[in-house]
Order: structure tokens, then C-alpha cells, then sequence
């Protein structure tokens, strides 16, 4: 009797550990836990104050980034069906490189490489409105990150730093997102902090970020050493919470509080 | 055999909690000056600091949004001493390992600790002090 019993502990037990999503049901998107009014902003195209990336975003796609040199519509020269439905499969192997990489990453090596102009920065107006035009184009489209033998260790890595407690607070991501979401931290109600809407504008902000810069915020929050912009680390969570927020629709440019 | 086992487990970790406890029971005062409740619920309400509210409630506080992932203070100088209660907020982890409540008075055990916040405490003693008294007060 016991025996059998102790069998069933151990294998339930594993498959829940094995399973890299919220313990209870499918992913909900933050955009669930805003207020009527932030989720208006979000929805309205007129409002919506991320929508000024995308609108950068469409002048810089026809930009040289060199005098005479190419632009990204020298390639990509429909970016509705060209882009649709990229984000939504990264951070990626690139099949170039063979390294993970993130979009923005991408668009970094593309700018530096292929079109020879200096690497725009991480928060960079410039990396921002590419990264929500290219992420535009993938909206309402689920999260779809690939899930490959080569993928697994960064996912193992992003998990593994999702569930470190770490700073002054001594909190992990998951003590609060994924063992509290819905609960009201003071005014907050807490999310599963997931990833889909990148980059939004957030009221909190009155400004633009990337998932990094979310990554960077929460970590000061609880008084810990944020790892650095591009760093393998912030790749890692990158792809990690895209698996474990797979099937959510992508909102960017989204809004968030 | 796991029977056993287990039983070991329990054993040990039953004295591990019970000398922590014990370690910890006679922690006294960190400070000369008698914690000041006026001051603790003003440290309390410091936007800059990790209040209490975050998580718990105090439902004789006009503080709108209090929190609600820990259990509500209310009453809380009824269910524990004031040793008792000094000893959760210095740290939590002594009473229960896996508990996400901060550790407001201990650097040890911390992973990547933010450089501004390197060595150093949430709480200075006598914050812990004025915290402990102003809990106190919170009778039925």
C-alpha cells in the first residue's frame, strides 16, 4: 500500500517539476490583470502611446544606415508578410550563427553587420521601434518559441535564474509570479510575468522599455544585481519565459502599468 | 526503510527548528532605547522601504492597498511576544526556511545582492526595535 502510494508521490511530483508553466491552467497575459482603462489604451491603436515605436519603426526600415548603403527594405521589402509572425519565434538559434539569439540581438548583428553601421544600443530609441515595427507584424499570433535540443539549455538556464532567490529581498521571479499571481501586491495585482506584449510603454515608466528592461526593473526592485544588457543570463530568461508563456497572443506594442 | 528515514528527517529537523528557536528565544532588545511605536508605524509607511503593507494588512490603518500575500497583522501582538515577533522580523527564515518573507535584519544566505545594498540591512537595530513596539500595540 505504501509503496504504491510513494510511486504515485514521486512520478506526480516529477511531472510537475518537469513542467515549465504556471502551476495552475494555461498562461494568462498580464493585460488580464490591468485596470478597464490601461487595457482601453492598450486596445486603441489612436491611444496607445507604444504605437509611436511602431511609427519610428516604419521610417527607420527605410533608413541607410550608411550613406547610400542599403536599408532593411532592401531585403525585407514587405514587411507585413515578410515579418509576420518572426517575433513570435524568438529569441531563436540563429541559423546563421548558430548562437541563441534574441530579436533584438538579431536586429543589433543585422545593423552592424549586414548593413555596416554601428550597433544601436539596448533602450535605444532606434533598437526599441525596430524591435515593436518587427514585433507589430506578429501580433495576435501566439508565442511559438521552438523548443530543440539546442534550445533546452537556455530554457534549463532561464528557468533554473527564474527560480533563484536572489537580492536584499531575497525573492525569486516565481515566488511572486508564479506562486502569487492574481494577489494584490499593495495596489498590484500581481501577474505571471509574462513576456508577449515587448515593448510597451509603461505608465509606471511614462516611458518605452524592452522585456530586458523589465527584467532589469524587477530585479532592482528587490535590491538585486541586475545582469547586463544582452548578457547570456537575460537571454536565457528571455527564452525561458517565452516557452513558458507559449500560445500567448503577442500584443506589441503593448501598455502596461 | 523511507518509514525510518523520514522519521530521522523529522527528528532532525524538529531539534534544527527547536535550537534555532532556542538560539534565538533569548535575543533580546537589539538596542538600549525602547522601540518607539509612533516611530515604527512612520518607518512602516516609508514609501522607501519595504513596508510590511506590501504584503499585509493592518486593517486598523486607513492605508489603502495593503497587501494581501501574508497573513494579516492584525491581533499580532495576541499570538506572539514581543521576542517572538522581533525574531520574524529580524528573520523570518529561523522559523520557517522557505518563507519569501525579507529577512530584515540579516545579510547571510543572500544571492546577488544589489552593490547600493551589498552588506548592509533592510532595518538598522533600532528600526527593528520601533516595528517590534508598534506591532505590539496591535492587541485584539
Amino acid at each position: 500500500m505504501m509503496k504504491p502510494l510513494l510511486i504515485l508521490v514521486g512520478f506526480l511530483s516529477g511531472a510537475v517539476a518537469a513542467w515549465a508553466g504556471p502551476p495552475d491552467g494555461p498562461p494568462v497575459s498580464g493585460y488580464q490583470m490591468m485596470t478597464p482603462e490601461t487595457q482601453q489604451l492598450q486596445d486603441d491603436d489612436f491611444l496607445n502611446p507604444a504605437m509611436f515605436l511602431v511609427d519610428r519603426g516604419i521610417t527607420l526600415w527605410g533608413r541607410e544606415w550608411t550613406q547610400g548603403g542599403a536599408t532593411c527594405q532592401s531585403c525585407h521589402s514587405d514587411i507585413a508578410s515578410d515579418m509576420a509572425g518572426v517575433a513570435a519565434r524568438y529569441p531563436r538559434i540563429d541559423p546563421v550563427s548558430g548562437q541563441m539569439v534574441s530579436l533584438e540581438g538579431k536586429i543589433i548583428s543585422e545593423i552592424a553587420g549586414r548593413l555596416g553601421a554601428p550597433a544601436p544600443d539596448y533602450e535605444s530609441e532606434d533598437l526599441l521601434a525596430l524591435t515593436a515595427l518587427i514585433g507589430f507584424q506578429s501580433r495576435g499570433m501566439p508565442m511559438n518559441v521552438a523548443v530543440t535540443p539546442d534550445s533546452g539549455p537556455w530554457i534549463a538556464k532561464g528557468k533554473e535564474i527564474f527560480e533563484t532567490r536572489r537580492g536584499q529581498l531575497n525573492l525569486s521571479c516565481a515566488n511572486c509570479h508564479q506562486d502569487h499571481w492574481g494577489e494584490k501586491l499593495r495596489g498590484d495585482t500581481l501577474s505571471q510575468g509574462h513576456i508577449n506584449a515587448f515593448p510597451v510603454y509603461r505608465l509606471t515608466w511614462s516611458d518605452f522599455g524592452s522585456r530586458q528592461r523589465m527584467f532589469t526593473w524587477c530585479m532592482e526592485s528587490i535590491r538585486s544585481e541586475p545582469y547586463a544588457y544582452g548578457s547570456e543570463e537575460f537571454l536565457a530568461m528571455e527564452t525561458y519565459l517565452a516557452v513558458r508563456g507559449a500560445g500567448l497572443p503577442i500584443e506589441t506594442p503593448g501598455v502596461r502599468r | 526503510m523511507l518509514d525510518r528515514t523520514f522519521r530521522k528527517n523529522l527528528l532532525l529537523w524538529t531539534s534544527a527548528v527547536c535550537a534555532a528557536s532556542a538560539a534565538f528565544a533569548d535575543t533580546g532588545p537589539l538596542t538600549e532605547v525602547p522601540g518607539d511605536p509612533a516611530r515604527g508605524l512612520a518607518i512602516l509607511r516609508d514609501g522607501s522601504l519595504p513596508s510590511c503593507l506590501i504584503c499585509h494588512q493592518i486593517s486598523s490603518l486607513p492605508d489603502r492597498d495593503q497587501g494581501q500575500l501574508g497573513p494579516t497583522l492584525d491581533g499580532v501582538a495576541g499570538r506572539f511576544t514581543a521576542d517572538e515577533l522581533r525574531l520574524r522580523i529580524i528573520d523570518a527564515r529561523k522559523i520557517s526556511p522557505e518563507t519569501i518573507m525579507p529577512a530584515y535584519y540579516a545579510t547571510d544566505g543572500l544571492f546577488r545582492v544589489g552593490r547600493n545594498w551589498a552588506g548592509k540591512t533592510i532595518y538598522d537595530p533600532q528600526q527593528v526595535e520601533d516595528v517590534t513596539a508598534y506591532l505590539m500595540t496591535l492587541a485584539d
